[in-house]
Formats: structure tokens, sequence, C-alpha cells
């Protein structure tokens, strides 16, 4: 086995305390430490946005990190948005009730990206959600799906649906 | 898809960083990642050791000073889109960062990343060129300045020694109300661009008096345009004088691959240029 270290990590709130070796990627720690198979991994080099965490926050690819870097730091992943099985995020409901997935491999991450830029961004134009979906890949949608839900999304959130 | 063993490091200061650099072999320096880990996780590089700057607070900073825009290596691209400093003094660099990737990849990834991957068509690098930037590198020999000029080596490969990392990034003001503009053609939204063009421009009372003229994508390193400038100074600005300046971006030696052949890189510096003159003139404040 390679060099390891302990590292401490708050994800999804809990802090949790792991020995990882320093070649582990962030989302490799996510999948396989901690059995967080939402985060999911399509091209392992940065291009897909499968991966989509936030890392104190902001939105990042967890296959470009090392998971000795997240010591210290928040992680926030997929499993973080729903409430429980029967009530999920309003983004969740409005990626259900628009059709925005198929076969919902690229979904995980499309829905990080989204908490970040309707969060930071809660009235979003068409052509900013398309921007901010550049950097998620989906084989399936054709995205029109995909844009219709965040916008749908972002009026739900505004409203404040409770979650 | 992993990556390769190897040491790890995370130094929290300079001092620490040059000390393990001089001691570890085969060592490579890890900024914001979204160059260097897609290439550990592929195995195109198999380091023994990595120095991690991500604890190095000291490296990530942005400075104003009356003459100059000052950012560490280590300020994550997020903050060139988001500083409002750098939005006055420099605006080509926000207008640039727009382009470089996606939300998920700046905010993680740093200028001083991007300026040692040197990918020849990285917007920073072209933003870099086009700004006169300069370059402070500290290694075991002290510290040194490198003018953005003489700061490729060739293709991918900064001139940096072994034992020494980029520190900060000077970027030299330009005047209030100049005109600015980055524009370049990608087949993708923030995919690398097949061309790109920084344009930088003063005028007084119609005509210009200082032009700055970039291409990148078509050759190793991007490429000051100084014919092109020189069309421009001393003119007034015309459709038909950006059309003269921009055709000498046509003749510049330009790469042939998969993506594209030379011909039609070099039609886009023609064209990105013309367009660039344009919306940079069209900012101008006179």
């Amino acid at each position: 086995m390679s060099e390891t270290r302990n590292i401490r990590v708050t994800v999804n709130g809990v802090v949790r305390d792991e020995q990882v070796e320093v070649r582990l990627t962030l989302a490799d720690f996510l999948r396989q430490k901690l059995g967080l198979t939402g985060t999911h991994l399509g091209c392992e080099h940065g291009v897909c946005g499968a991966c989509t965490v936030l890392y104190d926050g902001r939105s990042a690819r967890a296959c470009l990190m090392l998971a000795v870097q997240a010591h210290g730091h928040e992680v926030t992943t997929i499993e973080s948005l729903a409430e429980s099985a029967e009530r999920l995020h309003p983004l969740q409901e409005a990626f259900s009730d628009n059709h925005g997935l198929q076969c919902g491999f690229c979904t995980p991450g499309i829905l990080m990206t989204l908490i970040e830029l309707l969060r930071d961004t809660p009235d979003p134009r068409e052509e900013e959600v398309r921007v901010a979906l550049s950097g998620n890949l989906c084989r399936c949608t054709g995205y029109q799906g995909i844009v219709a839900s965040a916008l749908d999304a972002a009026k739900r959130m505004r409203a404040g649906t409770p979650r | 898809m992993k990556p390769p063993p190897f040491s790890y490091h995370d130094p929290e200061t300079v001092p620490e960083v040059i000390d393990l650099l001089g001691r570890c072999e085969n060592a490579r320096v890890l900024a914001g990642g979204q160059s260097l880990m897609p290439m550990l996780n592929m195995r195109f590089v198999l380091p023994d050791h990595v120095i991690d700057l991500n604890r190095v607070d000291a490296l990530s900073y942005i400075r104003e000073s009356p003459d100059a825009l000052e950012i560490g290596a280590m300020t994550r691209q997020r903050e060139i889109e988001f500083d409002a400093t750098i939005r006055a003094a420099c605006p080509l660099l926000p207008e640039a960062i727009l382009e470089v990737g996606h939300r998920q990849t700046r905010n993680r990834g740093t200028l001083g990343g991007s300026l040692c991957h040197l990918d020849p068509a990285a917007e920073l690098v072209a933003a870099a060129a086009a700004l006169d930037a300069v370059v402070t590198v500290t290694g075991r020999a002290g510290v040194r300045e490198i003018a953005f000029a003489q700061f490729p080596a060739g293709y991918m490969t900064p001139a940096i020694e072994p034992d020494e990392i980029l520190t900060s990034v000077r970027f030299p003001r330009w005047p209030k109300g100049h005109g600015y503009a980055f524009v370049e053609f990608a087949r993708r939204h923030g995919d690398f661009a097949l061309c790109s063009a920084a344009v930088l421009l003063e005028k007084t009372a119609g005509r210009i008096t200082r032009a700055s003229v970039t291409v990148a994508g078509l050759g190793a390193a991007p490429a000051r345009v100084s014919n092109a400038e020189q069309v421009l100074v001393g003119n007034a600005a015309s459709g038909g004088l950006f059309r003269e300046a921009a055709e000498h971006c046509r003749r510049l030696e330009a790469i042939d691959d998969v993506h594209a052949p030379a011909s039609y890189r070099q039609q886009l510096g023609a064209v990105l240029t013309r367009r660039a003159l344009e919306k940079a003139n069209a900012r101008c404040a006179s």
C-alpha cells in the first residue's frame, strides 16, 4: 500500500475521520470509503461533470481533487438534497416533473451544479442556465428537459416551496 | 484512471515549498489541479512527489498599486471572474476568464497553474501576453522577474527552473477608458479555443495612440502581432484600418491538426482579430 494519511472531512454535515491513500481522489473517497455512491464517475479527467460536488460551498469536480486536500474542509454531495425518500428537494421534483433525466447517470452532477447556480442566481435567464450546464455532459436528453427543469426549479425555490 | 502512487507534501509557506523542491527528485507542483489531476489520473505524468500549494495562503491575493495589478499565483480563476478590483483595473481578464473551462473548474483552477501549464490555446496565457504581464518566480537562488514575452520557453514549457515556482503575476495598468476585447472560437463553450484574439486600445481624439494585438491557438505560444500594432498606432480608428491590421494575423504560422487545418486557424486569426478590434474600439472612451 502506498503512502496514507488520516484526514478529517465534514461530509453533508457529518464529521468523518478516515485513513486514506494520498493518491485517492475525492470522488473515490466519497464512493468507496464512505459508500456515497450518488457521486458518479464518468470520465475521471474533468470533462463530464458527473462527479460535481460542493467543496466549501462551491462546485468542484471530485475526480480532480485528492481526498487528502479535503482535510479540514466541507464537502456536500447529492445525498444531502432530499429530506427523505418521500420528500425530494424542489430541484429534484422539478427534474422529475419536467423529464429532466432519462438514464440519470449525469443527474447528480447536474443537480449539484444547479444548487450553486440557483443559490447565487435565484432567477437565472435560460442562457445563464445553459452556460452553467456547459460543464455537465448528458448523452440522453438533448438538454431541453434539463434546462426546463432548472428554470422550473428556480421558480419553485423562489416561491419557497417547503422542503 | 487512478493516480499512480506518490509521496504527498502540503507545505504552508513558500520557503517550505522551495526547500521541498530542492530535496525531492521528480516532483510535481499541484496548484488548482484542473490540468495536473487529469494528467495524474491518466498517468501521463508519474511523479515521485506531489507538492500541493493549496495550503500556502500567502500565494492567494489581489493587490493594486498606481501602475499595476498584482495577483498571487494561487488566486482562483473564480476571483478573476468576480473581483471588483480586477474588473475595474484590468477588464480584459474577467472577459477572458469567462471562456476558461466552466464554473466548476474555475472554482478550483488558479492563475499561476494556468500560466505554468502553458497550453497554447489557454485564455489566461493569451491575456498575460496581451497585457505585457511580468511573472515573479521564487527559487533557491532567490526571487526573479520574467517578462511574459520571455516566459514560454517552448510548447507547454515555461522558463522556470526545476527548483522555482511562480509566485505572482503583475499586470501593468492601462489607463481608465482604454478599449479591450477578448474573443475566441471554440467548438463548444468552455473548450480550449481553436483560436482566440486579445486586443487593447488607447485613443486620443479618435486616433489610436497605443495598441496591443495577441493571437493564440495558432502556434506553440500566443503571438503578439507587432505588424498589426504598427498599422494601428497613429491612425484614426476605422473598419478599413482594422481589416488591414487583422490581415497580418492571417500570416502567422499555424499548427495543423485533427481539430482544424492551419489555413482555417489563420482565417480565424484574421476574423477574430478584426472583431476584437471593433469591440475594443467601441469600448474606448474617446
